[in-house]
């Protein structure tokens, strides 16, 4: 093992934790502001790349898949939210569990019906499909440009949550739903707001995604398993937790696929670490999520107020 | 006790055990597959309910103990060992121990935490379960025979289905009287507010670990009726939609009520059939579906009846939300 | 209580509508993967067969027969209720389709034990073809084996030395790489397992990138495939490493991978550029009917409605006729779209495995093309275990 592979492979794991973020952000933030599980994240997800794919299928063109997907993606977040998801505010997480999962089915067939069962092509613009030399390996331009992107849109959400008017509102709307409202807020179109952003970075980062990963039914399901245990493992509620909580788990998951195996092979025999070090290697995220929580039930990073 | 709830649960249950006389009159013997499945299914929720319904502890990953019980069955199959008790004490023996650790461990938790952390230990069993090159991977473990348990010869449908149905019928007596002992005041009274109840002088953790370990134990019992049923285990059984969908059919027939996840159960599956009948596009009606259900009522099928009985004094189960503190 | 009550009612009235007997025909049930992420290999399944039923005007081997078509949802238990319902309620005497071997797995006896034909289309787990098997199992595809077996083998005749394989960490991806092992003389310098659901392997392309082999094998079914390919490409080892593969680059994932999957090589016992008349008709109608390239997959069912057609029509309809109808199975009297077809003793095909590459067909669409046959009339590796004669 050089120290060029293993840089590679950090880098590999940032990736993961950029496009883990993008979604982890949306998740913990209605998490945070509305006190709502939302199941159906990864299906908003699922949603943006197939805009992205349709769109790029027609046009060829990748800017525009993404100039579609991000703002469809988030109208059709803001309109599920309006015509199911506001009644369920009220009510406790077993009930929003239970609908939107009824959502994940629904739009898992949906897009089955629509765009058939197999995987949708899509691809990197003819830019970015090559690689950079980096460390003695070849590094997929277009992991580099995931990784740009998804820090970019981090930088931009901290400044706006921190910096802008909205934030303020939502900050506080997350803290004290009641005072908000008293001073003449509308929370409701607050609450759809952010809904529709959350919505949106899941069509971004469906976007990003279409070019690496298939685009395929269901998807939304795995990487929503993952961004769960980012934002419990990073503390629900808060940015910075997701963040963190995003990277630490990409770089955990990856740098664990890649080494273990070799490393177990030191100490076990051949045939034994070839089936040990998978399976360990693929319970290592939640191995270290239940570890987190049975040290620190809030996560690692919780929200300070409130 | 003649409440709407009660009248309803007697009816549930009769019918249910009437379907070999249904199947044998209109000579169709799927029936009683169809409907040992809805049974089992209906034991496994039982089981969870304990703890969600009656503990608000909503653990994501009860399908881990169907998982053990299934692979109980398996395993010790596969190595000649026909003995049902045999299986019954090796299920309940692993169940138990890993019960207690991961009990243990997840019950330092609470709300949205305590639903993940279940989760991931259901996940880690599962994936462990596919790298069981031994028994099958990921491919699972045909059984050859259902489990011998003397005289009691369950290879033959009927006798099977009403073992199950017995077994059914035996735990929703054995939980009424869990439900209202002692043990399971203060597990309600944990639900309500565990603060107060640790303040009055009840080791919590304890009552709260003992009712997680029962109601996996529960679950184990279903897996290994899951696993006699279909002569099958496999790692599919441990799937997180399967922890899913237990939570969904407790709701759906109304948590917190005894029947109700007997209810949940019995219309979840029914549906799914019905709708896989109709569509090869079924979970597209299935979907929203779920979603009016619970929009339009937040106390599934049985909480609507025990609304009603409440009135009348039978007011033994009050189903609705309390996981504010979830936060 | 009242929703519950005629909920079940609803469901019983339902359920007994389907039961009612439709006289003088043949039912078949046809069970597959249908709905869910993977539910595109069913729905080939399923379109190749039902042509066959359509074009012979709803009739097999000139008896009218009814298809009922179940979706086993790649559940298990599910399909072993399937079983039962299609044997105890519809009394089948066929039940075709199968996808996945894990369902395979928890059928097969089920259906074989209770004398019903079971004519497989996908779905080859090593324990069926071996001691497992039954006389009243037909498998129309392979033994999952067999596909490895055939790119080991090319793998030799190249003369590559180091190879690395790589497969979802799952029984059959264990059982590809053992099979691609088994005709390989070279040095395997390592076996990478990733994660059944792990749709990303940046990680474990910058390891192969770092042992730099003569060539990588890999199994990626279905979705995996799509990133698999997609992402050695971005990575920049197309070209550089050649890949190997098997159901990897294959009708179902062609049209999502298009060019990112040129130059990639595939075994498999058949291709849409056959040129027999058998073929070249099916790939015709396939693409007139669908519009789409024809799968593999679609060709396995297309071959399992043929040989049913030939031998319902061997017996004159009477598949009562267990022991005849058996013998018409086994005769395998029909045209394959793979040309050569005979079964073997355990009930799978003794068949030419072929090698093809990714490239552009003569309408300028990303197909196979058909590059060498390394295995002529190749047996599976178990069918000596096989009691059967």
């Amino acid at each position: 093992m050089t120290l060029g592979l293993f840089l590679t492979q950090t880098l590999n794991g940032l990736q993961l934790g950029v496009l883990l973020f993008l979604l982890a952000a949306g998740l913990t933030l209605v998490f945070g502001i509305m006190n709502f599980v939302n199941l159906a994240h990864g299906s908003l997800y699922m949603m943006g790349a197939y805009f992205a794919a349709a769109v790029f299928n027609a046009t060829n063109s990748f800017v525009l898949a993404g100039v579609v997907a991000v703002p469809a993606t988030m109208l059709l977040g803001m309109l599920v939210e309006r015509v199911a998801l506001i009644r369920l505010y009220q009510r406790d997480h077993l009930d929003q569990v239970l609908a939107t999962f009824g959502l994940i089915l629904f739009f898992n067939e949906l897009v089955r019906i629509i765009w058939g069962p197999a995987s949708v092509y899509m691809n990197a613009p003819e830019a970015l499909s090559g690689t950079v030399m980096l460390f003695g390996f070849g590094y997929p331009a277009y992991r580099f440009a995931i990784i740009a992107a998804g820090l970019f849109v981090g930088a931009g959400l901290y400044w706006m949550i921190h910096k802008t008017r909205v934030g303020m509102l939502i900050r506080a709307g997350a803290t004290k739903p009641e005072m908000v409202a008293a001073l003449g807020v509308n929370i409701s179109l607050l609450n759809t707001l952010v809904f529709g952003l959350g919505a949106g970075l899941a069509g971004f980062a469906g976007w990003m995604a279409g070019p690496i990963l298939s685009v395929q039914p269901g998807m939304g399901e795995p990487i929503l398993i993952l961004t769960l245990v980012v934002i419990v493992t990073g503390g629900i509620g808060s940015i910075r937790g997701a963040f963190y909580g995003a990277m630490i788990v990409g770089i955990v998951d990856t740098i664990g696929r890649a080494f273990l195996p070799t490393l177990l092979r030191e100490f076990l025999e051949r045939s034994l670490a070839q089936a040990a070090g998978p399976a360990i290697a693929s319970i290592l995220i939640y191995l270290l999520m239940a570890v987190v929580l049975a040290v620190r039930p809030q996560g690692l990073f919780p929200v300070k107020h409130g | 006790m003649r409440s709407p709830q009660l009248w309803a649960a007697a009816v549930l249950l009769g019918l249910l055990g009437l379907v070999p006389v249904y199947a044998a009159v209109f000579e169709q013997p799927f029936y009683i597959t169809l409907f040992a499945r809805i049974l089992i299914f209906a034991i496994a929720a039982l089981g969870l309910n304990l703890i969600l319904g009656y503990g608000a502890m909503v653990s994501f990953g009860h399908a881990l103990y169907i998982g053990i019980g299934a692979y109980a069955v398996g395993i010790l199959s596969f190595h000649g060992v026909t003995s049902g008790w045999a299986h019954l004490g090796a299920g309940l023996a692993v169940g138990a121990v890993a019960a207690t650790v991961v009990g243990w461990v997840c019950l330092r938790t609470s709300g949205i935490a305590f639903i993940m952390i279940t989760l991931a230990f259901a996940q880690m069993f599962y994936f462990l379960s596919v790298s069981l090159k031994q028994y099958g991977g990921d491919d699972g473990l045909t059984i050859a025979a259902r489990s011998d348990f003397g005289w009691v010869n369950l290879a033959n449908n009927t006798v099977f289905y009403y073992a199950i149905f017995a077994v059914l019928v035996a735990l929703l007596l054995l939980f009424r009287r869990i439900v209202d002992s002692r043990f399971g005041m203060v597990l309600r009274g944990c639900k309500s507010n565990e603060r107060r109840m640790a303040a009055l002088g009840f080791p919590t953790m304890r009552y709260k670990l003992a009712a997680y370990v029962i109601s996996a134990q529960v679950c184990v019992v279903a897996g290994m009726m899951l696993a006699n049923l279909t002569k099958f285990a496999s790692p599919s059984f441990m799937q997180w939609q399967a922890s899913g969908d237990l939570i969904v059919m407790i709701v759906l027939g109304g948590m917190g009520t005894l029947i109700g996840p007997v209810a949940g159960a019995t219309g979840l599956l029914l549906l799914e059939e019905v709708l896989a009948g109709w569509t090869q596009h079924w979970m597209v009606i299935l979907g929203p579906l779920i979603v009016v259900i619970v929009i339009v009522s937040n106390r599934g099928i049985f909480g609507v009846l025990a609304a009603l009985g409440r009135t009348g004094g039978a007011g033994r189960a009050r189903p609705g939300g309390t996981s504010g503190e979830a936060r | 209580m009242r929703i519950r009550t005629t909920l079940i009612a609803a469901g019983l009235a339902a359920a007994g509508l389907l039961a009612a007997p439709a006289c003088a025909q043949i039912k078949i049930g046809f069970m597959a993967e249908l709905s869910g992420p993977q539910g595109a290999l069913g729905q080939d399944q399923y379109d190749a067969f039902m042509m066959v039923v359509e074009a012979n005007g709803g009739k097999l081997g000139g008896v009218p027969v009814q298809i009922l078509k179940e979706d086993s949802q790649l559940k298990p238990e599910v399909a072993t209720q399937i079983v039962d319902k299609l044997i105890e309620k519809e009394r089948v005497p066929i039940i075709t389709g199968v996808t996945f071997s894990n369902v395979m797995m928890a059928v097969h006896k089920k259906i074989t034990e209770k004398e019903v034909f079971l004519i497989g289309s996908n779905a080859g787990p090593a324990p069926i073809a071996g001691a497992q098997c039954s006389a009243y199992s037909f498998i129309t595809s392979w033994q999952n084996d067999n596909q490895a077996e055939v790119v080991g083998k090319y793998a030799n005749d190249k003369g590559y030395k180091k190879v690395i394989g790589m497969a979802p960490n799952y029984q059959a991806g264990k059982d590809f790489i053992a099979g691609f092992k088994r005709l390989y003389k070279g040095e395997v310098i390592d076996e990478i397992y990733t994660p059944l659901n792990q749709p990303d392997f940046s990680a474990e392309l910058a390891q192969v990138a770092a042992k730099n082999p003569d060539a990588v094998y890999v199994f990626y079914p279905g979705g995996l495939g799509v990133n698999f390919v997609r992402q050695y490409k971005q990575a920049g080892l197309a070209g550089k490493i050649p890949l190997l593969s098997t159901s990897t680059a294959d009708g179902s994932t062609l049209p999502a991978q298009k060019d990112d999957a040129l130059g990639v090589i595939s075994g498999t016992f058949w291709g849409p550029d056959f040129n027999n008349p058998a073929s070249r008709k099916f790939v015709e109608d396939y693409e007139k009917k669908y519009n789409r390239i024809p799968s593999q997959y679609a060709a396995q069912s297309y071959d399992a409605a043929l040989l049913l057609d030939s031998a319902i029509g061997k017996v004159k309809g009477n598949v009562a006729d267990k022991k005849a109808f058996m013998a018409a199975l086994k005769a395998a009297d029909f045209k394959s779209v793979r040309g050569n077809f005979k079964f073997n003793n355990n009930g799978f095909p003794i068949q030419d495995q072929h090698i093809f590459e990714v490239a552009k067909d003569a309408k300028g669409r990303v197909s196979l093309k058909t590059i060498a046959t390394p295995l002529k009339d190749h047996s599976d590796a178990y069918h000596a275990q096989c009691a059967l004669k």
